[in-house]
């Protein structure tokens, strides 16, 4: 509530453009997955004008910042938005967390039976209650005619004996560590030091690639050799929800955290007192991790 | 920074001001009321008589879907948006919300979105048919093709919310007068905060749960399919998850416009402007915890029966205090009753029916006489049409000379709302009694039992439809000339937005106001 004149930016082209460009990617999208040829192009071309935009919107928010005019007020409106953007993300997950604590708590033991409200029996006869489940009750139904089917084996914990050869393990030991890394990023631009914030920045981005580069393998793994699919019934299905959108989630984040690293690089950009861009994209950082120890704990160790 | 606004349509498209962002939501929202009121006009139409008359059970069905879509997403929730980008700013004395290129995006998004969800009438297997609280596996498995752009339409929709609620909350938070402490903001500006907060809690789990829809149409999952160990009762529970706090987030707003209106026509202050802060946090708290009240015919456990119907009951206790307060503020005032008064005196009113028949409904052992019928439709719109769309209208009155410059014309004004009540209630309160005696909603045709309360329902609707031309006609005659409004507008209305000049300048407060 400090007093000065609020910067209020003249008319600007960015939100219609972002707009249309975001309409264009999803009419693309459910265009392609209805089977309209016109689909694929349209959502890449959708995309493009997006990023264009949001390239475009970034650099002008960047040089009106360098240029002066956002007075202590403004950068704390950036510094709201970026935590309540956070919050939003937050609850997405939570949808997804959600679905999968009500399925392992009331659906499946429901489906099997147990409970006071309808026999489930008559519909899924034989079918158990079991987590990881790789046997549905379509399975259990109709064996061998069954369209939805289990996996042929899950991620599930190997036991304390297995940990070290268990890429979960090192997929939360490299996420992990780079939250330590953007921290240490964070304080030497905080105390001026250029060089170890890049040092530590760069180190981060590249265990952000090495996270992805293991999920990356941990899926080729599980389609290949394991039988888990997308489609492996309700475990393959929040096995791969959970995961797949925590991995598009390190994606964003290391290509924001990699811009930040190029900008300093590159432009010298950031002051002790004055980073808010890089803190923004390490606030982000931090929660992409913390919603990987969560999927630790529920999906793989006690999954 | 330029004075006047850029003329020609690019003043429109490529605008950062709050005031052009405010009226862009507002007639948005005013041409999505038409267009959501003509479905419910079909619907009307075909409920005339028993059988059936005019359109397909397929349409009829795309008919209710598309009017609760568009009213609820379209109509009601970008209103309130625009009202809020009018006057939360003028209200706490700020030069323009806090992020005003984000808030032009918010804007743009929506027709884009809306245009998309239209389209979807005229594409091959029509319009969604499932209802627009769209249970799985109707609008899974048993979906027209189409339900793939109803379901992006709903994440960019969602998004324009998420931003701008956050655009809401940076501008209280970060941009309030000197002086002006929390506990001094008016209350349509403390409802705005709760609402916005509501928004960012539970869009992002509408946006999770239409995603595991497009999930399970096109790539396989499971999540709503018993086959592979999925549940379609999860849908449920996700969705209500956002859908009850949905239902706040159309009425808190609603709360804060009939707590700026009814002191100034009462001439005396708010009667306990405390509580109604801790009763709007309190009901938005509860809102969290009584999802299942919708669901109480699924098959939940005993437990879980009893703890939503309590929960539930539980929300009557701060909507009470709200009541009672506005009550007790026109207690002995020196009352007069012009329009927003009118509008508002009748939310009062007939919120409060739709409260004592939602209290009803939350007894979850009657419920099971209650669910899926008229009676729903009756309550739901009680609090929606006389709560959302009443106080949508109050606010427009009571502040259209304000942003325009011109009065409306009194008597216009009145006749609009005496159409609009008798319309209104012609409508709904008959669908109390189809209801209890067991019509069930969303259904073409029905017993001849039905016949007369419906005719009635039918002409209702008619006659409320034909008062929001009145409307229409009012708000343009208004613009374009009438008598010419003092700054004041009102008598000693309380609040920074009437120390402007009317009309309001395109750029207000660009230094901050010193507030007492």
């Amino acid at each position: 509530m400090s007093g000065g004149t609020y910067y209020v930016p003249e008319q600007s082209k960015l939100p219609i453009f972002a707009s249309f460009g975001l309409f264009l990617t999803v009419f693309g999208a459910a265009n392609w997955m209805n089977g309209n040829s016109s689909g694929p192009w349209l959502f890449f071309a959708g995309g493009l004008t997006f990023a264009a935009v949001l390239w475009n919107w970034f650099s002008i928010v960047i040089s009106e910042n360098m240029a002066g005019l956002n007075s202590p007020q403004l950068k704390r409106s950036y510094v709201i938005g970026m935590g309540w953007f956070i919050f939003s993300e937050v609850m997405f997950f939570a949808a997804f967390f959600g679905a999968l604590f009500y399925i392992r708590a009331l659906a499946l033991p429901w489906l099997a039976g147990e409970g006071d409200g309808v026999d489930n029996a008559l519909l899924w006869p034989g079918f158990a209650n079991e987590w990881p489940l790789m046997t549905t009750p379509d399975m259990a139904a109709n064996g061998e005619n069954a369209i939805q089917k289990g996996p042929e084996a899950a991620m599930s914990w190997p036991g304390f004996g297995g940990l070290f050869s268990w890429l979960p393990f090192w997929n939360t030991v490299v996420l992990l560590t780079s939250s330590v890394t953007v921290h240490f990023a964070h304080t030497a631009i905080k105390n001026n030091n250029r060089k170890q914030f890049n040092i530590m920045l760069g180190v981060t981005v590249l265990l952000g690639f090495i996270f992805l580069f293991l999920q990356a393998e941990e899926y080729i793994h599980a389609y290949h050799e394991l039988g888990l699919t997308l489609q492996s019934g309700i475990y393959g299905t929040t096995f791969f929800m959970l995961t797949g959108f925590h991995g598009a989630h390190v994606t964003m984040g290391t290509i924001m955290l990699l811009v930040m690293w190029l900008r300093s690089v590159l432009k010298g950009h950031f002051k002790p007192d004055d980073n808010f861009g890089f803190e923004a994209a390490s606030w982000y950082w931090h929660f992409v991790d913390v919603v990987w120890v969560g999927l630790f704990f529920v999906v793989y160790v006690f999954g | 920074m330029a004075h006047g606004p850029a003329k020609g349509i690019t003043r429109w498209l490529y605008t950062t001001n709050h005031k052009d962002i405010g009226s862009m939501y507002l007639w948005f929202s005013f041409a999505m009321f038409f267009l959501g009121g003509i479905f419910a006009l079909v619907i009307r139409a075909e409920l005339f008589q028993p059988g059936l008359q005019i359109v397909e059970p397929n349409f009829f069905n795309q008919m209710t879907t598309m009017h609760g879509l568009v009213m609820v997403f379209g109509a009601v929730m970008p209103a309130f948006v625009g009202l809020a980008n009018w006057m939360i700013p003028m209200q706490i004395g700020a030069p323009d919300m806090a992020l005003p290129r984000m808030n032009n995006w918010s804007f743009w998004i929506l027709p884009f979105a809306f245009a998309m969800l239209s389209s979807t009438l005229f594409m091959d297997g029509g319009a969604p048919n499932f209802g627009w609280t769209f249970y799985a596996p109707l609008s899974t498995t048993y979906a027209p093709p189409s339900v793939t752009f109803f379901i992006f339409a709903i994440h960019i929709m969602g998004a324009s919310s998420i931003m701008g609620a956050i655009n809401i909350i940076a501008t209280i938070v970060n941009m309030r007068a000197p002086g002006m402490t929390y506990m001094k903001m008016p209350l349509f500006v403390w409802t705005w905060l709760i609402t916005a907060f509501l928004l960012i809690a539970v869009m992002p789990v509408l946006a999770g749960v239409v995603t595991m829809m497009l999930m399970d149409i096109h790539f396989g999952t499971s999540f709503f399919d018993a086959a592979g160990g999925g549940d379609p009762v999860l849908f449920q529970h996700v969705f209500w998850f956002f859908g009850h706090p949905e239902v706040y987030i159309m009425i808190l707003p609603a709360f804060g416009i009939v707590s700026a209106i009814i002191p100034t026509f009462a001439r005396k202050p708010l009667f306990g402007y405390a509580s109604m802060v801790y009763a709007t946090a309190a009901i938005a708290f509860l809102s969290f915890v009584v999802w299942a009240h919708h669901m109480f015919t699924v098959g939940l456990p005993i437990a879980g029966e009893l703890f939503f119907m309590w929960a539930t009951m539980l929300i009557a206790v701060p909507t009470g205090v709200k009541v009672f307060n506005w009550v007790a503020t026109m207690f002995k005032g020196a009352m007069t009753f012009e329009t927003p008064m009118l509008f508002s005196i009748a939310f009062v009113i007939l919120f409060t029916i739709g409260g004592f028949s939602g209290l009803m409904l939350a007894i979850a052992p009657a419920d099971f006489q209650y669910h899926d019928t008229y009676f729903v439709v009756a309550h739901f719109h009680y609090v929606l049409v006389p709560g959302a769309i009443f106080s949508i209208t109050a606010g427009v009155y009571y502040w259209l000379p304000k942003w325009c410059g011109n009065m409306y014309n009194e008597t216009m004004g009145k006749l609009h709302f005496w159409l609009a009540f008798i319309g209104l209630n012609v409508t709904f309160f008959p669908m109390h009694f189809s209801g209890l005696a067991g019509m069930p909603r969303r259904i073409p045709d029905y017993n001849m039992m039905f016949a007369d309360w419906n005719m009635i329902s039918s002409v209702g609707a008619f006659l409320f439809g034909a008062a929001q031309v009145l409307f229409l006609y009012n708000v343009i005659a208004t613009i374009i000339g009438g008598k010419k409004a003092t700054d004041e507008v009102w008598e000693n209305p309380e609040g920074l937005e009437w120390t402007v000049p009317s009309p309001a300048p395109y750029h207000t407060f660009e230094t901050p106001p010193e507030y007492k």
